[in-house]
């Protein structure tokens, strides 16, 4: 089966700075890969990348759909990505503060809905069934990740696990079958983290999608990666499974730093 | 001991104010004797004066800070009284009763005069309403906004003065053109934002009015366009009074479509998107909205009400030119929405009433009419800074499974 995502020798440079080189990766269909590596490695500057943020300088990146039509993400703006079904969450919680739970994950449906300016303005029996179908959808995705009793909090008033979920929800609403989740556990409690760790699992079993997540959480990584990519300096150091990273001497060179008498 | 730290502060106060306002108030040059004459009293009257107002001052500041603490400790967000009252049917039932025969009646109860004004003001409502899309809805700080009144303002004027267009043609007509106006000023100012965005705009704004008073060919420069039609009713012949009236009742009726259009739009789907992109443009095209499409229709649709608008207030005066269209204009337009309140239609019909309808009556004033205005706005803006009606959005609220969002919308 081919890979969801295929990147290809990606690499981004900031003027005379390489933040990502001639980066590899791959996430299967169903798959949950984990990114990880040293603060400053390039992490989310290759979820930037990806998702049309920044134009990368170089390398390819390939998007494919389960049923099979694939796609070139190079030089495709957020919104098109988003609509061709990669959504992402922001390592710095990025909800629309001012606006409702619920009109949160509106919002996500956006680009799943048709209506223009006429329609607006006119409200035809189709638009109107647009407009009650987003509501129940929306709530019914509320449920699914747990936050049906804030549907209607200020999404500025949730705690904070509760914004993290939200972000989820959020890009869930798309119709996402690749999910990029930007340190989903950060700042979050054991507790928190373990909801996080049953809700990802279960987005896969009953939603089918493959997620590629950027963590610091090393057990939460371990435990639910299918797949783990570290890159320090921008470079690949290492991929393998869970057991595999753990053992890599590069990988503890990176996070530990090299043994002084070695 | 707070007693007497409160006057030694509103002595200072006055100190400082009498220093300030010394060389104007104070001499004054008789330009025939060449002598200077010394008006000291008036820096006592400034003196006094300012130290009794800064203690007014200090207590009303101290009054809001305390409504606010109260606020955040009782946890509940308070609702204004205004949009209370709207809420509930038994208020504005009657209410909107008494405004309907408050408006049909006005025009036949109280002189020309006043009906004139009134009509001013309504222009303003709309395009008010208007700028309200592009600054309230979507964040985008527009102050060039006089250039879509201009276009819709000219392109009656010119058309009517080339082809022989009524008024009822150039109508759309001046919207249509001010929707395109609006899309081709728009596309070169989308990555703009904030406060970049405000001075690119006002450079378009300035940019229309100089060509329309230098391009004489074209626009007949400074000398404007006379005597564009009034509108016509089934080819009635109307006297002067007649036709004031009925561009009233035109302009009630354009202002009743305006609000229920804007408000359409704004519990929409691209309604939606408006608000999501003021909050936060990255996480909006990170769900799939189009940045560019969302920003060029607040443009676009926020320039069509000015652009009919400028049409209906190039038939009302009968002649226009560019003084009509400075900046000026545009300031007047962007306080009316902030005034009234960003985001909220009541706001803004109220905001544009007060602003058109106070410096007429304030006339009274005559030579301080500006200042008593001027103390006014800013009082307004440091006790109510969400504006007279802050915007009460309607939120979607979830109400069962198959229930839509309930309306409370001000």
């Amino acid at each position: 089966m081919k890979p969801v995502l295929d990147v290809n020798q990606l690499t981004m440079d900031f003027g005379g700075l390489r933040a990502l080189d001639h980066i590899d990766l791959q996430v299967k269909p169903g798959e949950i890969v984990a990114l990880i590596g040293p603060n400053g490695a390039g992490k989310t500057t290759f979820f930037n990348c990806i998702t049309g943020i920044y134009s990368p300088t170089k390398g390819d990146m390939l998007l494919t759909r389960p049923e099979g039509d694939s796609s070139r993400l190079n030089g495709l703006k957020p919104n098109r990505v988003t609509e061709r079904g990669m959504a992402r969450t922001f390592q710095n919680i990025r909800l629309f503060q001012n606006m409702t739970v619920l009109e949160n994950v509106m919002i996500g449906r956006h680009c799943r809905l048709r209506s223009g300016i006429p329609g607006a303005i006119l409200r035809p029996p189709a638009n109107r069934r647009e407009e009650k179908q987003v509501v129940d959808d929306s709530y019914r995705m509320l449920e699914k990740i747990g936050l049906a009793r804030y549907v209607n909090e200020f999404a500025k008033n949730l705690p904070y696990g509760a914004q993290r979920r939200l972000e989820i929800a959020r890009a869930l609403a798309t119709e996402p079958f690749l999910l990029l989740l930007d340190e989903p556990a950060a700042g979050m409690n054991a507790q928190e983290t373990k909801e996080l760790d049953d809700l990802i699992i279960r987005l896969r079993a009953e939603m089918g999608v493959s997620i590629l997540l950027i963590e610091h959480d090393m057990k939460l990584v371990m435990s639910l990666s299918d797949r783990i990519y570290v890159v320090d300096y921008g470079k690949k150091i290492a991929e393998g499974n869970p057991e595999e990273i753990k053992s890599n001497p590069a990988v503890i060179k990176a996070y530990l730093g090299e043994d002084i008498d070695a | 001991m707070t007693i007497y730290q409160e006057i030694k502060k509103s002595l200072l106060v006055s100190l400082w104010f009498m220093f300030l306002t010394f060389p104007i108030m104070v001499i004054k040059v008789n330009t025939i004797e060449q002598t200077i004459d010394w008006h000291w009293w008036r820096l006592a009257g400034v003196g006094v004066g300012v130290f009794f107002l800064s203690f007014l001052w200090r207590y009303a500041i101290a009054r809001k800070e305390a409504g606010k603490k109260k606020a955040e400790i009782s946890g509940e967000e308070k609702v204004a009284l205004i949009p209370r009252l709207m809420g509930n049917p038994r208020f504005y039932i009657p209410g909107l009763i008494a405004a309907l025969i408050l408006v049909v009646a006005f025009p036949f109860v109280f002189s020309m005069y006043q009906t004139n004004i009134l009509i001013t003001a309504l222009i303003y409502v709309v395009v008010g309403l208007g700028l309200n899309i592009v600054v309230g809805l979507a964040g985008l700080l527009d102050l060039g906004y006089v250039a879509f009144y201009a276009v819709g303002a000219y392109s009656y004027a010119l058309l009517n003065y080339h082809f022989g267009v009524t008024f009822w043609m150039a109508l759309p007509i001046g919207a249509l053109l001010a929707f395109i106006f609006g899309i081709i000023l728009g596309f070169p100012v989308l990555r703009l934002r904030g406060d970049y965005l405000a001075i690119v705009t006002l450079g378009f704004g300035e940019i229309i009015r100089l060509v329309l008073e230098n391009w004489n060919e074209f626009s007949f420069g400074p000398s404007g366009i006379a005597n564009i039609p009034k509108p016509s009713l089934f080819g009635l012949q109307l006297s002067l009074q007649q036709s004031s009236i009925f561009i009233y009742f035109l302009m009630i009726g354009l202002a009743l479509m305006t609000i229920f259009v804007v408000r359409r739009l704004q519990d929409s789907r691209i309604g939606r998107a408006w608000i999501a992109l003021r909050e936060d443009e990255v996480a909006c095209q990170a769900m799939g909205i189009d940045k560019t499409r969302t920003k060029l229709s607040a443009f676009a649709l926020g320039a069509t009400w000015a652009g009919m608008g400028g049409v209906v207030f190039a038939a009302k005066t009968t002649f226009i030119n560019p003084t009509s269209f400075t900046i000026w204009e545009s300031i007047i337009i962007l306080c009316v929405v902030v005034l009234g309140g960003m985001g909220s239609i009541l706001g803004v019909i109220v905001g544009a009433l007060i602003l058109i309808l106070l410096p007429e009556y304030l006339r009274a004033f005559s030579e301080y009419r500006m200042l008593v205005f001027g103390v006014i706005l800013v009082l307004m803006m440091v006790f109510r800074p969400g504006g007279i009606i802050s915007g009460v959005r309607r939120i979607y609220k979830f109400e069962g499974q198959n229930t839509i969002a309930e309306n409370n919308n001000a």
